[in-house]
């Protein structure tokens, strides 16, 4: 049996030498997926056609020596980036049969770049959740633990590189969609910069937080699908014109000297003492790696959460509305009136936490409501941004938990939105401040990983990578790949 | 009892830019439905918006024209609603950060009183589609071209007391938006569109009145007969002693009547909330004083140089300062006909619009130069034809194309000045009538127009007139 790569380094290795092609590979990642993803479910469509046909292209682009260093690279895509000719159906009903007639810019830049689409991934509906149960398709299995959630909501994306269904995977971060699955998943990924990566063609769900990332096994292979990923949209209002640059470049650096904060509100009692002790353990291993750590205050740390379901909730009751059975998506059958037809299809094709999000947000903004929910949670957010503000004046980076457990078990929180609301209460604060976070495997706990996480200041990827790279210099935990056979 | 009406407008101005607001797609008219709609415009799953820049300096132009304070930062807003031509479910609008705001307009009454009204603010926002429902049986069809089209908002404090005040205040604001090159102004296709808000108080209340908003009134004639009716229906509700509800009411043109479209009730919760896919508009002073520099001659400094400069009358600088097209082809024609100014004027405000009207002709696509016309003037000016044949003269311009020297050379057009040659045609004249004579001797003076007329006659028209006064003057003294 031959052994394949299973890196975004090694495969595009093997591909620029000629060792591997990339059909060859792609058949390899096809074959995994339809051997194992039947019980992890982190698919929603397999693009196998598809993929061949790119990988062909690929391989003679290869041949004709004008390969881009990741051509021929399979990867997996969040069914939440719309792809011409292919559903995007951002894991809902109401775009089940939804054949995006364009790319996302994102798309463009993987298409741009040779790479090879395996299929689209599962994901919490219209990326609401932190469990991957609120997909139209199904739950997705934690590789780990298949009676566990891999997180959410790039569940599908952290479930198929952590059970090697896909060298790595393209995800979005609206909250620690990002971060929380690779935590869970014991992958690593990182949500870049707010406006760092086009969010032109990737379905909205809050506007002023959403923003995609790369995930995969490593921080190497995260900083090679970031030199694809991220880049200036001047289709995005929001993205940032700002140089970019080979995140791939300072990996090898030493980290001697980097000065680490330790926010202790992210130790207090909500964080499991299992996953703490190893986080803690992770910590020490970066100070022997020359970094400093202090312990800092982010005083405002609980204020997050309110806050972020009040924003996240009122921008998606707003970017939900499009979604009338007007011109596309789901409709009704036979509605008798335009009334019937647009409760009956938001009623149909919505679930349980999106209409759950549409009627907060809608609270939220309604006239009588405004100031005391979304004017003060904008208020709020200010003071958050301050927090990281002075934070980050004083240290470069900060260190903590991405989760508060482990992964739980399946339906153990979906019946209690709170409870998995609490979930994200280390993530959400970062992406209200329109940070840069990275969360990468630092331990097990009850067989089960733990993610640590690095949050930087504004367009600190770099940095981060560099981090996460030298920590994997000398640890294993990103090595390790869940018992599937296969 | 005596009432007080108030009225405030909301105008909406489509801004005349070649692309839609928040995408590539054309905004022109008249294409097959949803042929100019983009994946943008349908509110696809995914997509954003990115501001046309246009709109920003048309808007910026306007408030520099209305002395109105523009923002350094305005904020686009999302409104939210369901209908089914509305793609995303939301209007992209401005709500609590426009970008104009404060500004004045001078309005002029047919007494020549003049009025200063406040224009509260204007704001940028997009428009929605259209719902048809010719042809199709049983449901609705949407056409999403007009989707996305730039509107500016303007609205007006409730300043205006009566119909022909609201209609001198949307008349005026009309000349301006079309002088700044913002807008078409064309009412019928609702380029330019307006609602009305309608109250009645007794006279020296200042408490306002309950109002109601009578939506898209898109003709001067609707909008005054509008709000006549309006004001009368509220004035005899309250003499009834009932109350004026406040609604939103629909004018039939048809029925000439307004009524109920929907109460306050049915009025929705918008959820205005700031759009998190957009950029506040950033304006320096920089940008504001390159755009002021773009600012053209406003119609009232216009009107007032044409009377000063060209001493036209108040009456006649009006009408040629109603557009601008107008306006430059009169100054143009001044130019190159050296002549009296008034003279000019004179003739373009009548037989040049008699002719654009019959043949329904804007003066861009007239068949007649400013150049041509003045050429046509400089001739009777140098008195090289008399008036009446400039006429004739006109026609075949009109007609051919063919320049005013050329028609009065090949048609031998060219007034008769040479004495010697009008005084035999006198002579001929009187010899012919020696009856008509004996009359004018006698007292009968009218028969001096007479032979007048029969000398320009012998003379096809050619014949000096004042010449031909004086010389027929001359002879008839002489004669026995």
């Amino acid at each position: 049996m031959t052994i394949y790569p299973d890196t975004v380094a090694g495969i595009a290795n093997a591909l620029a030498k000629r060792e591997l092609s990339s059909v060859e590979i792609t058949r390899h990642y096809l074959d995994r997926i339809n051997a194992l993803d039947r019980q992890i479910n982190s698919y929603i469509t397999i693009c196998e056609a598809h993929a061949l046909e790119q990988a062909r292209a690929a391989d003679r682009r290869i041949a004709s020596g004008q390969g881009a260093p990741l051509t021929g690279v399979p990867y997996a895509h969040k069914d939440i980036f719309c792809t011409k000719g292919i559903r995007t159906s951002c894991g809902s009903r109401m775009l089940d049969n939804f054949i995006s007639p364009y790319d996302a810019t994102v798309t463009e830049h993987l298409n741009n770049a040779g790479m090879v689409l395996l299929g689209k991934t599962n994901m919490d509906e219209f990326a609401m959740g932190s469990s991957n149960e609120t997909s139209f398709y199904g739950p997705v299995a934690n590789p780990w633990k298949f009676d566990s959630v891999p997180g959410g909501s790039s569940g599908g994306s952290a479930a198929a590189v952590a059970a090697r269904l896909a060298p790595c995977a393209t995800g979005t971060d609206t909250g620690g969609s990002i971060r929380q699955p690779a935590a869970l998943c014991g992958i690593t990924g990182l949500k870049p910069t707010y406006g760092r990566v086009s969010r032109y063609g990737m379905i909205a769900f809050a506007s002023s937080l959403d923003q995609g990332g790369p995930m995969a096994t490593n921080a190497h292979d995260c900083a090679l699908l970031m030199n694809v990923l991220a880049g200036f949209d001047a289709k995005d209002s929001t993205s940032v014109d700002h140089p970019t640059e080979d995140y791939s470049a300072t990996l090898g650096h030493s980290i001697k000297g980097l000065k680490c904060g330790v926010p202790k509100q992210y130790f207090d009692k909500s964080l499991d003492p299992a996953v703490a002790a190893s986080i803690r353990q992770a910590i020490t291993e970066l100070e022997s790696l020359g970094a400093q750590c202090v312990e800092v205050d982010l005083p405002s740390t609980e204020l997050a959460i309110p806050s972020y379901y009040v924003i996240s909730s009122a921008e998606c009751s707003s970017n939900m509305s499009r979604y009338d059975g007007v011109r596309f998506g789901y409709r009704c059958r036979d509605p008798v009136d335009l009334q019937d037809m647009y409760t009956r299809t938001r009623g149909e094709g919505f679930g349980k936490e999106t209409k759950r999000r549409i009627l907060i947000g809608t609270y939220a903004l309604s006239s009588g409501y405004y100031d005391a929910y979304y004017t003060k949670a904008q208020q709020i957010r200010r003071i958050i941004q301050q927090d990281f503000k002075n934070a980050l004046a004083e240290v470069d980076v900060l260190l903590g938990p991405t989760s508060p457990t482990v992964a739980f078990g399946l339906g153990q929180k979906s019946s209690e939105p709170v409870s998995m609301y609490l979930s994200d209460i280390y993530t959400t604060a970062i992406n209200l401040a329109g940070l840069p976070a990275l969360s990468m495997p630092a331990g097990f706990v009850d067989e089960l990983p733990v993610g640590l996480q690095i949050i930087g200041d504004f367009f600190s990827e770099s940095k981060l990578l560099q981090i996460a790279h030298q920590y994997q210099q000398v640890t294993g935990w990103h090595l390790l790949a869940p018992p599937l056979g296969g | 009892m005596e009432w007080e009406t108030v009225i405030g407008l909301e105008i909406h101005a489509q801004l005349a830019t070649k692309s839609k607001i928040f995408s590539c797609a054309s905004t022109a008219v008249g294409a097959q439905p949803n042929s100019q709609a983009s994946a943008i415009d349908l509110g696809l799953p995914g997509v954003l918006p990115v501001l046309n820049e246009r709109v920003v300096e048309m808007a910026v132009l306007f408030g520099l024209a209305i002395r109105a304070k523009v923002a350094p930062s305005s904020v686009f807003a999302r409104k939210n609603y369901f209908y089914p031509d509305l793609p995303k479910g939301y209007q992209i609008s401005q709500y609590a950060e426009p970008i104009v705001s404060a500004g004045k307009l001078e309005i002029r009454l047919a007494d020549g009183t003049i009025r200063i009204i406040d224009v509260t603010r204007a704001h940028l926002e997009e428009d929605a589609g259209k719902s048809t429902h010719e042809g199709f049986a049983h449901s609705t069809g949407i056409d999403l071209n007009r989707a996305g089209t730039p509107l500016l908002e303007i609205v007006s404090e409730p300043q205006m007391h009566s119909a022909e005040e609201a209609v001198a205040y949307m008349r005026t604001m009309h000349r301006l938006v079309r002088y700044l090159g913002i807008c078409d102004g064309n009412m019928q296709e609702g380029s330019f569109r307006c609602d009305a808000n309608v109250s009645v108080r007794k006279s020296g209340s200042t408490q306002l009145g309950t109002r109601t908003e009578i939506k898209n009134l898109n003709s001067f004639k609707f909008i005054e007969r509008a709000i006549e009716h309006e004001v009368e229906r509220q004035i005899e509700i309250i003499e009834n002693g009932a109350k004026v509800v406040q609604e939103t009411r629909l004018y039939d043109p048809d029925l000439d009547e307004t009524r109920t479209m929907r109460s306050k009730e049915d009025a929705h919760d918008y959820r205005y909330f700031p759009d998190p896919d957009l950029l506040p508009i950033r304006i320096s002073e920089e940008y504001l004083a390159s755009m002021a520099r773009l600012l053209p001659e406003l119609p009232d400094r216009k009107r007032q140089r044409f009377v000063a400069h060209y001493r036209l009358s108040e009456q006649d600088a009006d009408l040629l300062c109603e557009e601008t097209a107008w306006a430059d082809y009169f100054e143009q024609t001044v130019e190159i006909s050296k002549a009296d100014p008034r003279f000019s004027a004179r003739w373009i405000t009548g037989e040049l619009f008699a002719a654009l009207n019959r043949a329904n002709l804007s003066i861009e696509n007239s068949p007649l130069s400013s150049t041509s016309l003045g050429k046509l003037i400089a001739r009777i000016d140098d008195e090289t034809i008399s008036g009446k044949i400039a006429k004739q003269v006109f026609d075949r311009m009109w007609e051919t194309g063919e320049s005013p020297d050329e028609i009065i050379n090949l048609q031998g057009l060219r007034q008769v000045t040479d004495d010697s040659v009008i005084e035999r045609l006198v002579i001929q004249v009187l010899e012919n009538n020696p009856q008509q004579i004996e009359q004018y001797k006698s007292g009968k003076d009218k028969v001096f127009g007479f032979f007048v007329g029969q000398v320009m006659k012998l003379s096809e028209g050619k014949a000096n007139p004042s010449q031909v006064n004086q010389l027929l003057k001359a002879q008839l003294d002489k004669a026995p």
